[in-house]
């Protein structure tokens, strides 16, 4: 019940894009086309899950026993900049399709706020390793939905005629604020 | 080789022309989610400018012994470093401050600006230079964050930098929400951009009568050269 209630927490009521800001440049950047957004929320969220696994394990039997605290924002960035790097040679051996597919985000993924902001919640919110994992899963899960709504959305913005000073990021942002709005509605769940 | 600009163009243009996060869309993480009131902003802003400061210059520096394939590597170690200093400086000094920035301060090290700076300029540059660029952008990038804030905490709570300007005011709740974020951003967007395109047009309407006027010269001057022959 209590990793039920985490999951629906970083999905819907605290969504990482909508509430917490986080990863807004591939939001804004990526939502142009349906299939794309959903291949880079489907690579952010591996990505996420492995980052957030990891740098869990380093805090835990490294940095704290080591009393290296300080050193916590430098291990968590290398972590996830070699990470990303592993991955995207893993995937390319094992999976070429899903490679391809995934290809152009993997190394973006690196500089997405998302990912260094999951692993430094997760420290700071003292949570343990299971409820770090379905955290992370719930915020992987939330930052595709709001990517995928987002494409969707734009997607027909294309044929309505904007008004020529907020075309392009202006009118992206309009509608992140009224579907921001519209995910306080999921407020009361929990 | 490019043209040598002057050293105040180089602080200047970060201001406008290339502004960080009005006309470059980067750093837009931390302009939306510390702005819920102008002193957050200005210290996002300070914390910013020091450590774009410090690693435009320690880059710039050792530019020339950094291997180009591991070079965002460093440049990252480079930025993180500096990142750990302000966090923990902050924590030491300003407490209050530091919780409400919370995990913001350690995300830095992802803002793309600065990466962006240390890639596009400081790797190109000598160090006096990297020191103005990163002056003018580290307040180009301030001056977008304070105002977002300072909007959204007057119509927010009616106050600003914590003093009552508007007494009796309705907080519009909004404004200090999340959406409250996104729709400032939004209109400031708009306005820039307005800005921006009625400049284009008058420069371009400029260009079109100059090249008129030349035209009428020219035909004036070929037509009295005709009449001499």
């Amino acid at each position: 019940m209590d990793l039920l209630l985490i999951f629906l927490g970083a999905a819907l009521v605290n969504n990482f894009v909508l509430s917490y800001f986080l990863g807004i440049c591939p939001f804004i950047g990526v939502s142009g086309r349906f299939s794309s957004a959903l291949s880079m929320g489907l690579a952010t969220t591996f990505v996420m899950v492995m980052s957030a696994t990891v740098t869990w394990l380093v805090q835990a039997y490294l940095l704290t026993p080591l009393g290296l605290g300080y050193l916590q924002t430098v291990a968590f960035i290398l972590i996830v900049a070699s990470l990303v790097q592993f991955v995207e040679m893993v995937i390319k051996k094992v999976s070429p399709p899903l490679h391809r597919a995934l290809g152009i985000f993997l190394p973006l993924i690196t500089t997405n706020c998302a990912i260094l902001g999951l692993a430094l919640f997760i420290q700071l919110r003292e949570q343990t390793f299971l409820q770090g994992l379905v955290f992370a899963l719930g915020a992987g899960a939330g930052f595709t939905l709001a990517i995928c709504l987002m494409a969707g959305i734009r997607e027909e913005l294309e044929l309505a005629d904007v008004p020529a000073s907020l075309r392009g990021p202006g009118i992206t942002l309009m509608v992140a604020a009224t579907m921001a709005l519209a995910f306080m509605g999921f407020a009361g769940m929990i | 080789m490019k043209a040598r600009v002057s050293a105040s163009q180089e602080v200047l243009k970060g201001l406008w022309d290339q502004n960080p996060v009005m006309r470059q869309l980067l750093g837009l993480c931390p302009a939306l989610a510390v702005t819920v009131s102008a002193v957050n902003g200005l210290a996002m802003g300070a914390a910013v400018i020091f450590v774009l400061l410090c690693s435009n210059l320690l880059i710039s520096l050792i530019r020339n012994w950094i291997p180009s394939q591991v070079r965002i590597a460093a440049y990252i170690v480079v930025i993180a470093t500096f990142v750990t200093v302000v966090d923990l400086t902050m924590k030491a000094a300003l407490p209050a401050l530091s919780q409400s920035l919370g995990a913001f301060i350690p995300l830095i090290v992802v803002n793309c600006m600065i990466l962006g700076r240390a890639e596009a300029f400081a790797s190109k540059n000598g160090p006096w230079r990297s020191i103005l660029d990163a002056v003018g952008m580290g307040i180009g990038f301030t001056i977008p964050l304070t105002a977002m804030g300072g909007i959204r905490e007057l119509l927010g709570s009616g106050k600003l930098f914590g003093l009552t300007l508007l007494p009796g005011w309705e907080p519009w709740v909004v404004m200090i929400l999340p959406a409250g974020g996104f729709l400032t951003l939004a209109v400031l967007l708009g306005g820039v951009n307005l800005v921006t395109q009625a400049r284009a047009a008058t420069s371009r309407q400029r260009l079109v009568e100059e090249s008129r006027v030349q035209a009428r010269i020219t035909v004036q001057g070929s037509a009295a050269a005709g009449g001499e022959a």
